[in-house]
């Protein structure tokens, strides 16, 4: 008798089993944003590899890479077989997220741009694809809510320099950079809005400009050498910021990264203006 | 000018040319092979048999796997790596023949450089999309080369189309440099990637398109053994050879352009084999072009196929920018070379 059931529910579950596997169980991600995206929407298990842009959270540091997401490995991702590629519009190369469509493999991708919609549409491509809508949803009205609360409170408009660096010569960030528009939302003044792009400092100019307030990023920090480093520099020492040691380090993807994070880094930046600790 | 090096006469003569060249031939069977089966994804030897017989189960998921990475990833990849090898090592001969000199590149005209700063450009200004950047390069790699060209050519001999590149390069350095500090973000990184030269875009449309071209070109290069020989000699014994020495060297620059140009269009920066593999398969055949030109084809398509291939799993299941494996094991290598040289 027991047999005879067995016979019957295991073609059942079997059934059952297949339903459940429509949802992507093994998911590469190109773009350091889009992991902390799937990994808030508790997604995280499912996640086979990402690329070397993808340092948060701690997880997901600790998973495969397969390169950095503008020049990703093709057999790399190949060989983690996923059932599911989610790429920034920036990843590539172009030909590479090609090969991986006519291999048959399912892509994904989401646009890279620094504004609230396209976080918005990136929580919304990711929650469907992993077939949590409603989660995503709920992720979306949360953001929203907590940067429009944030938008409400009187915008500092302090004078604001963001610096970011690889090696020991930091650049400013201008205009038409993410740096930019998270400056934008937190209510501050970027003093180098008149550049575009991120360009190397130029001394003179810098003092010039009256910065009250410095920004940058934990990795920045670390190429410069540390805060005391950076302050000393000729040019940053002489400005106000220098002079009143404000100064605020965010990590780079929660300053740059426009991810599920952004009332987070909003909300330390504000906090840094109103002359809190940062 | 150091032309001890390129004496006709092997410093160190192989017993049977012809031996050699098949040794390189066997060479890079065994590095294509190696290439095929090693990377991210182990692909057993016999499956790679199998799946060349077309005996792959159509219920065998894992094979199906295997032949796509195999026939839509790494055989062109194999495929073009070979062919570009191949062409740089022979415009690097062709070069170090014409300027009579072992460190002589095709790059020393402007070539590599002008396709530089057309890529650049195309990047910057346009959208650098792949079908704006290729032609652009190639474009820019022509027009620095007939710059070079025609400025060099008032003084008489190579060193005025020597200086005339020094300064194209220099131009085009700056202008690079230029480009680069305009671009934005994004383009900065894409500009930094493409600088440091990939095969990973190879294709077949790519291939299909390159390959009848380039191989072309290539075997028109290798009749020109008879006349590299004579340069050899100098210009003016070439001369009272009854080669027509301007009519040659202006044939032989348009040649490298015209091999190298589609190539930094299609790659990006892939230094040292030109240089290199020349200059080895000289030590090891001498300077009689017959021999050398094939061989430097065979030597260049094993270098770059090994480079692309250690580029490929030295960081799995990421990858290297292969510019940086060829100028990290050639740059080495090089100066191995020249010391052990002086020693001797």
């Amino acid at each position: 008798m027991k047999s005879l059931l067995r016979l019957i529910f295991l073609p059942l579950l079997l059934l059952a089993g297949q339903a459940l596997a429509e949802a992507p169980q093994r998911v590469v991600i190109l773009g350091g944003s889009l992991t902390e995206i799937a990994f808030t929407l508790g997604a995280g298990d499912r996640v086979v590899g990402v690329d070397q842009s993808s340092i948060y959270p701690a997880a997901a540091k600790a998973l495969p890479k397969v390169g950095y997401y503008r020049a990703f490995s093709l057999e790399g991702v190949l060989a983690l077989k996923p059932d599911l590629i989610l790429a920034s519009d920036q990843a590539g190369p172009p030909a590479a997220i090609e090969q991986l469509r006519r291999l048959g493999k399912r892509v994904i991708v989401l646009p890279a741009a620094p504004t609230l919609a396209a976080l918005e549409q990136r929580i919304y491509g990711i929650a469907g694809a992993l077939q949590l809508r409603n989660d995503g949803r709920e992720l979306v009205t949360r953001l929203q809510r907590e940067v429009a609360a944030q938008q409400r409170l009187p915008a500092s408009r302090l004078r604001t320099l963001l610096l970011i660096s690889r090696s020991d010569r930091p650049e400013g960030a201008g205009r038409d950079t993410a740096a930019h528009s998270t400056l934008q939302l937190a209510g501050l003044q970027n003093v180098l809005a008149g550049q575009k792009g991120y360009k190397p400092l130029a001394q003179e100019g810098i003092a010039a400009l009256r910065p009250e307030l410095i920004v940058t990023s934990t990795m920045s920090l670390q190429a410069v050498g540390g805060i005391d480093k950076l302050l000393a520099m000729p040019g940053i020492a002489q400005t106000p910021a220098a002079r009143q040691r404000r100064v605020v380090v965010l990590d780079d993807l929660l300053l740059l990264g426009f991810g599920p994070r952004l009332p987070e880094a909003l909300q330390q930046l504000q906090q840094a203006a109103a002359g809190k600790a940062p | 000018m150091n032309t001890a090096t390129l004496a006709i006469a092997p410093s160190r003569p192989w017993r049977s040319p012809a031996g050699m060249l098949g040794l390189l031939a066997a060479l890079l069977m065994l590095l294509a092979l190696l290439s095929l089966s090693i990377g991210a994804l182990g692909i057993p030897l016999q499956a790679i048999i199998r799946i060349g017989f077309g005996d792959i189960p159509a219920n065998d998921p894992e094979m199906q796997l295997w032949r796509d990475i195999l026939f839509d990833v790494r055989l062109p990849r194999v495929l073009f790596g070979a062919l570009a090898g191949a062409v740089l090592a022979l415009s690097g001969a062709m070069a170090q023949a014409l300027f009579r000199n072992p460190l002589a590149e095709p790059g020393l005209i402007g070539i590599s450089a002008g396709g530089a700063l057309g890529a650049v450009a195309a990047i910057v200004l346009g959208s650098g999309s792949l079908l704006v950047l290729g032609p652009a390069a190639f474009a820019g790699s022509l027009a620095a080369t007939a710059c070079a060209y025609h400025l060099g050519r008032r003084y008489p001999g190579m060193a005025g189309l020597l200086l005339a590149g020094v300064a194209i390069n220099a131009i085009c350095g700056s202008l690079i440099g230029l480009f680069t500090y305009l671009a934005d973000d994004q383009q900065l990184r894409s500009l930094t990637f493409w600088g440091m030269g990939s095969l990973a875009g190879a294709s077949w449309p790519q291939l299909s398109l390159l390959a009848p071209w380039l191989l072309l070109l290539s075997l028109l290069a290798l009749r020109y053994w008879r006349a590299l020989n004579a340069l050899l000699l100098g210009e003016r014994e070439a001369c009272h050879l009854g080669f027509p020495i301007k009519a040659l060297r202006r044939t032989l620059i348009l040649l490298m352009a015209l091999l190298i140009g589609p190539l930094v269009a299609a790659t990006g920066g892939i230094g040292f084999v030109g240089l290199v593999v020349p200059h080895l398969m000289r030590l090891l055949l001498g300077a009689d072009h017959r021999l050398l030109l094939p061989a430097a084809m065979l030597g260049g398509a094993c270098g770059l196929v090994a480079a692309d291939w250690l580029a490929r799993i030295a960081v799995v299941p990421a990858e290297l920018p292969i510019g940086i494996v060829t100028s990290l094991i050639g740059g080495p290598f090089f100066l191995y070379l020249l010391l052990k040289g002086r020693a001797a």
